[in-house]
């Protein structure tokens, strides 16, 4: 338990060589959800670089820190893309740079800047824009909309109006707001069918851009970047809750399956919950970590009023992290665990 | 009577040295549910020192008859009496501000800056001293929630002045940022009093480290205050 394997030497684990697979790991999803739902996602990952790189160097700047070192790790430009990738794509220009400066500054350098932050940065800032502005961060592009780069640049720097015709629920939300609406007279497996917002298992498009990141996970594990604890024991939570849920009423729940491809299920498994600094670092301690995130953010997206619980999960097990910790040290190799 | 060194100290204590709010943090509980609006924070502000300032002479006038095992139970009988009347006024004087600040008028007699000042000051001091204590302390705390309310309100809605009318009529609050600005509405939510009370607190150890090494001439380097409370 806990031991990395050998050959030692060759371990090259500098913040910047983790912080760029990291990074290469988020690329098919990327790659997807510029395919699919549409090349926003591009000018979004820019401004938030763009602001995260200020926000950190204004930080480091204040706090007296060398500017070069900290600002080529990589770990703020890491922070900025999961944060464009959990806002919707047309989220206007101020949004993302709001969620992004307060993750930076608040979240992570009033804090004791990298490595000392108790929270989750980008899911801070997703947490703060979504209790804030609701209504931007609830809608996200409809399907088929076509739009030329100038319309999508358009629409973020707020040049273009903001038509309603253009933002589409989210499968998730979509299921939520049917059941809600037709109490009794509509199932899943129909919704599932009928409606265009769904593909083969979960939403259409965006079933993709999960599978993307599950793949770049999957990578990132090979390359023994992140262990498999955290993100297992994250997918494990939601869908043993959702496969209980879905076998006593398959026609008000979703299958586990649509849940893991739905929502942050597998940017939240792979590049969220297993966050060095803000998890657990014991072995136990991240399988609790992932598995009570997993049935939170399940509880939360099913039941809760917000669009979906990754974000909110996270940052209720950032804050246990100490006490989970504290009580699943390993003992001491050579001697019993005293109990 | 009372010195003017003495004043002076009693003043600058409440106003910043002791400020209830950004050195002891006491009375967070009206801190973060009222300062939504510079409004409410100040008028909650306002019935706090009018408690404080007369339960604090009782208290000092009584201080030598007082039992002092059962100092506690006369000091919270003397402060909710005085709640009950200020309770009563403001629910003649302002209705609805009344309704707004709700429940924490009441609970004014469990704000523990009244109950700290009654028993640290006033307990110990004559009836005069007690006064402008109890008057100085509630300054403070007035001072930090108007800021605090501003704040927030400013933020979180690009107003100020917000419910001016309900204590002047004939005063409308200001809308100082656009029409259009969205409001970050977690300034409104009490995540965002702590967040600003924070930064508050921080600015005032800033103020009083870059007040300390000016003093202490150039070169020499002070260690920051440290904020110290152990009840809320």
């Amino acid at each position: 338990m806990g031991f990395t394997t050998p050959p030692y030497l060759l371990a090259d684990v500098s913040v910047r060589r983790v912080m760029l697979q990291v990074l290469l790991g988020l690329l098919p999803g990327i790659a997807a959800y510029v395919w699919l739902i549409g090349p926003s996602i591009v000018m979004q990952l820019l401004i938030a670089t763009l602001a995260a790189l200020f926000g950190e160097a204004l930080m480091l700047w204040l706090r007296g820190k060398p500017l070069m070192l900290f600002l080529t790790d990589g770990s703020v430009i890491v922070t900025a893309w999961l944060i464009a990738l959990a806002f919707p794509p047309l989220a206007p220009w101020w949004l993302v740079v709001l969620g992004t400066l307060f993750a930076v500054v608040v979240a992570k350098h009033l804090y004791g800047g990298l490595g000392q932050n108790p929270f989750n940065p980008a899911m801070v800032a997703f947490a703060v824009c979504i209790v804030s502005f609701p209504a931007l961060m609830s809608q996200w592009p409809a399907l088929g909309l076509q739009l030329t780069w100038v319309g999508q640049f358009e629409i973020i720097a707020g040049l273009a109006p903001r038509i309603d015709v253009m933002t589409g629920a989210t499968p998730l939300d979509a299921i939520k707001t049917a059941l809600k609406l037709g109490e009794g007279t509509v199932d899943v497996p129909t919704l599932l069918a009928t409606q265009e917002v769904f593909g083969n298992f979960a939403g259409r498009g965006w079933e993709w851009v999960s599978a993307g990141y599950l793949l770049g996970g999957l990578w990132l594990w090979q390359r023994k970047i992140v262990s498999w604890h955290a993100p297992l024991a994250f997918i494990g939570g939601l869908s043993l809750l959702a496969a209980m849920l879905w076998a006593w009423n398959p026609l008000q729940f979703a299958s586990p399956l649509f849940h893991l491809f739905s929502g942050g299920s597998m940017l939240g498994a792979f590049f969220i919950v297993t966050d060095p600094v803000s998890g657990c670092t014991t072995v136990k301690g991240k399988l609790i970590f992932g598995f009570s995130a997993g049935v939170i953010a399940y509880t939360i997206r099913v039941f809760g009023g917000y669009p979906d619980g990754v974000a909110f999960a996270v940052l209720l097990l950032n804050l246990c992290v100490p006490l989970i910790d504290m009580y699943t040290q390993p003992p001491i190799f050579g001697m019993k665990n005293e109990k | 009577m009372i010195s003017r060194e003495e004043f002076s100290q009693i003043r600058d204590n409440g106003i910043w040295q002791q400020n209830t709010s950004l050195v002891q943090i006491l009375g967070l509980c009206p801190l973060l549910a009222v300062t939504t609006n510079l409004v409410n924070g100040v008028m909650l502000s306002l019935a706090t020192i009018i408690v404080m300032a007369i339960a604090n002479v009782a208290v000092a006038a009584l201080r030598n008859l007082i039992p002092h095992e059962i100092r506690i139970p006369v000091f919270i009988l003397i402060v909710a009496a005085l709640v009950t009347v200020v309770d009563l006024i403001f629910n003649a004087q302002f209705h609805e501000l009344y309704r707004v600040l709700g429940i924490f008028i009441p609970l004014i007699v469990t704000n523990c800056i009244v109950l700290a000042r009654v028993e640290a000051f006033a307990n110990k001091n004559p009836p005069l001293q007690s006064a402008f204590d109890g008057l100085f302390m509630g300054v403070g705390m007035l001072w930090t929630l108007a800021l605090l309310g501003g704040l927030r309100e400013l933020i979180g809605g690009g107003t100020l002045f917000s419910g001016i009318d309900m204590v002047f009529p004939a005063l409308l609050p200001l809308q100082l940022l656009p029409a259009n600005y969205p409001g970050l509405l977690l300034a409104m939510l009490p995540p965002g009093a702590f967040i600003l009370l924070g930064c508050l607190i921080a600015w005032k150890n800033w103020v009083e480290t870059r007040a300390a090494a000016r003093h202490a001439g150039p070169g020499s380097h002070q260690a920051p205050p440290v904020v110290v409370s152990d009840s809320v």
